[in-house]
């Protein structure tokens, strides 16, 4: 059984089961990454091209080692971002991608739509690896991998996501495949730095950063850039710091064992205290081991799907 | 040369009259309306169970020459015009170079009378090079045949510049179209801010960027008593401050957009360029207000504001496409379908805003079907039904949404200084 559709965009009119299999595909996929030999045949001849217009060493590599383990021919694409603005278009970089044969690509934009552009464009599976502000959803299913697997489930936790969520292509996902997994979404942050009309997707909004808290399961800290401080969007770091970082005083609020997660890279101090970054509940580091697993459940399922016990 | 239209329901927004009557025109002048006309050697046009409607008037459309000949030209807008049925346009002045003096309002008047197409009315800018530092030479503009200012495409962010621009406008008699948009608010921004960027992760417009200049603008106007022209209400915020202003008397006009009228930001969902406009596409909510405005005579003009560009420019990223849409082949028909048949506006109304309303605005001839007015005729089929079809456009820009939309109440022929320049959606010259 393969994923319906040709592409992974956006996991909003995802449906449960499709994103069910995914994290059980992940599974036997995190037993390949515990084994010394990390390897197996089952995408030997496929290429998976990887085009970052935006640096992300952190999401590259993943995809990168995922379509290596599964032993299919990786080609990266360093689309400096200076590109961009020179004229090369997007199309410019489809046909390149069509020329190489690629069966999967895997795009990171810093425009919202652009991986849905690719997608018109080529025949290849296109996987959006974070497209402006719109979605990540590789990230998010790492998210709920994690979280199923540490909690055994993902059906009625209290998912708590703090933070800048205008600008989170990963809240966006976040939102959409927590609650079609049937998890209640929680969202706070500066008012500033809130949608409008986000409440729409089912997530409920809490002005006060504590009531959020409250008994959450899962606190997902998202990453401040500074660069909003200096768009005006908030008025500084320490500020920030005060009235939304998270520290052991907050972390109290929620549930005993809640998850604390961060889809990285982190700013300690600030929008996370180093003590809940490194304390017993994060989850963090397993965040980046379960990318690669769920990455190559995707990258398997999407071409097909084919031949899975040769995995073994 | 003699043309008689016969047999058509003859619409005259003047005095509000629809009447089956037969038109006669002379010398480039309607010579009379009236039961059973008949004259020696004219020529003779069947124009039962249609609209004979005086020339439409498009008060708001972006030609690009000079400078962006790519996109468009006089003469390829002008023959857009006149199949969408449009006898005169005004076009702004936002070219390369900007239109903000005399030499440049001749040429463009030049050459398009040349083409015998459509009438072109240029709008002159309201600041040298549309910077919004200082006056443009309107006197020499206005000698030279501009139709009205605007800085059109930029708001003037300098509200003691647009104050000066009025007091000046209002010394020469002339309009001045704004363009209203804050651009602290606007900044960055592609769509409509609303529940529907938040999903596409695109920087967002509020409606508060337009209603705040709209009611800068219209406070401007009652202090200096200039006429002045909404261009492109889009929020039902703008709706409500055009009404409250009229009530009180100020003298001011608004235009809005057929595709404000008639999509919402849903059409962004996707990501189709074409639906990338300014001001932006907004909710359900405002398009109920602005066909509101119109029902109600706050909106007194449809206008496209017409803006085609290459494909090469569209067909990128959303963040990365320039704003606009081609409006002059297809506005005729959305306004029939959405309007018309939508029974917001009767027949009469949806013609005289785009008829006699602009012309007044701009105070050209037009408008009208009165005896001696200009032969400009526009016979509409409000049976004729057609598929938006951009291969077809006559216009260089295939920059449209409407692609594959059914629309009903076409423009059959138009007629421009008594010569007929479309039949049956084609034009004149290529009908031998
Ligand atoms: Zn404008
Ligand atoms: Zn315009």
């Amino acid at each position: 059984m393969a994923i319906n559709g040709k592409d992974l965009i956006s996991l909003k009119n995802i449906p449960a089961e499709t994103i069910k299999l995914i994290l059980d595909t992940a599974e036997p996929m995190k037993e390949i990454i515990k084994r010394q030999i990390k390897k197996v045949p089952t995408l030997r001849g496929r290429t998976v091209v990887t085009v970052f217009y935006e640096a992300s060493t952190r999401t590259r590599t993943s995809f990168e080692l995922a379509a290596k383990y599964l032993s299919a021919d990786v080609v990266n694409i360093a689309a400096a971002t200076s590109s961009v603005s020179k004229g090369e278009s997007l199309k410019d970089t489809a046909r390149t991608i069509t020329s190489m044969g690629a069966d999967v690509v895997v795009l990171r934009h810093p425009m919202a739509g652009a991986s849905e552009l690719l997608a018109r464009t080529v025949d290849a599976s296109v996987i959006n690896a974070g497209d402006g502000a719109h979605e990540h959803p590789t990230q998010a299913l790492l998210d709920l991998f994690t979280v199923r697997e540490k909690k055994g489930r993902l059906e009625g936790l209290k998912v708590a996501i703090v933070g800048d969520i205008l600008h989170s292509r990963v809240a966006r996902s976040d939102i959409w495949g927590y609650t079609t997994m049937g998890a209640e979404v929680r969202l706070a942050g500066p008012a500033t730095l809130m949608p409008p009309g986000i409440e729409k997707t089912g997530a409920r909004v809490y002005n006060d950063l504590e009531e959020a808290l409250e008994g959450a399961d899962v606190v997902n800290i998202l990453r401040i850039q500074l660069e909003r401080q200096r768009q005006g969007l908030f008025p500084g770091l320490r500020e920030y710091a005060v009235m939304f970082g998270i520290n052991r005083d907050r972390l109290k609020l929620a549930a005993p064992d809640a998850l604390v997660m961060h889809p990285g890279p982190m700013n300690r101090g600030v929008e996370i205290s180093p003590e809940v970054a490194d304390g017993l509940q994060s989850v963090i580091n397993t965040q980046v081991t379960n990318g690669v697993a769920v990455r190559m459940a995707l990258l398997y399922l999407l071409t097909g799907g084919a031949h899975i016990e040769a995995a073994y | 040369m003699k043309l008689l239209i016969r047999g058509g329901t003859v619409v005259e927004p003047v005095d509000g009259r629809m009447l089956e009557q037969d038109v006669l025109l002379s010398d480039g002048r309607i010579a009379g309306t009236g039961r059973n006309l008949s004259a020696a050697g004219a020529e003779v046009i069947d124009a039962s169970g249609k609209l004979v409607v005086p020339g439409l008037v498009d008060m708001h459309v972006h030609l690009r020459e000079p400078g962006y000949e790519a996109k468009e030209t006089l003469l390829t807008g002008a023959r857009a015009a006149v199949r969408g049925g449009f006898t005169s346009v005004a076009c702004m002045p936002n070219t390369n170079p900007v239109v903000d003096n005399a030499a440049l309002v001749s040429y463009i008047k030049n050459t398009a009378a040349a083409l015998g197409l459509a009438r072109v009315y240029p709008v002159g800018a309201i600041s040298r090079g549309s910077r919004g530092e200082e006056l443009a030479e309107m006197g020499h503009m206005k000698k030279a045949g501009a139709a009205a200012f605007s800085d059109d495409g930029q708001p003037v962010a300098d509200a003691g510049l647009m104050r000066r621009a009025m007091q000046y406008a209002r010394m020469l008699g002339m309009t001045v179209i704004s363009h209203c948009e804050n651009k602290e608010l606007s900044l960055g921004g592609t769509m409509h801010e609303g529940y529907v960027s938040t999903l596409l992760g695109l920087k967002g417009i509020p409606a508060s960027s337009e209603e705040v200049m709209v009611a800068r603008d219209l406070l401007l106007a009652e202090e200096t008593g200039c006429r002045l022209h909404i261009a492109h209400v889009s929020t039902a915020g703008s709706v409500r401050l055009v009404r409250e202003a009229k009530a009180r008397g100020i003298r001011v006009t608004a235009e809005v957009t057929p595709h404000h009228f008639t999509l919402t930001d849903e059409a962004v969902v996707g990501y189709d360029t074409s639906t990338k406009v300014n001001p932006p596409l907004r909710t359900a909510f405002d398009v109920a207000a602005v066909k509101e405005g119109l029902a109600d005579g706050t909106i007194d003009v449809i206008a496209t504001d017409h803006a085609p560009h290459t494909i090469e420019e569209k067909d990128v990223e959303y963040e990365r496409a320039p704003f606009g849409m081609v409006g002059l082949e297809t506005a005729m028909g959305l306004v029939w379908t959405e309007l018309v048949v939508g029974g917001v506006l009767t027949p009469l109304q949806a013609v005289t805003k785009m008829t006699l309303h602009p012309a007044r605005v701009l105070n050209i001839p037009g408008g009208t079907l009165g005896a001696g007015a200009p032969a400009d005729i526009t016979i509409i089929d409000p049976a004729a039904s057609e598929t938006v079809d951009p291969s077809l456009f006559e216009s260089k820009g295939r920059n449209t949404p409407f692609a594959g939309r059914a629309l009903k109440g076409l423009p059959w022929a138009a007629i421009v200084g008594g010569r007929l320049v479309m039949v049956e959606r084609r034009i004149a010259d290529s009908l031998e």
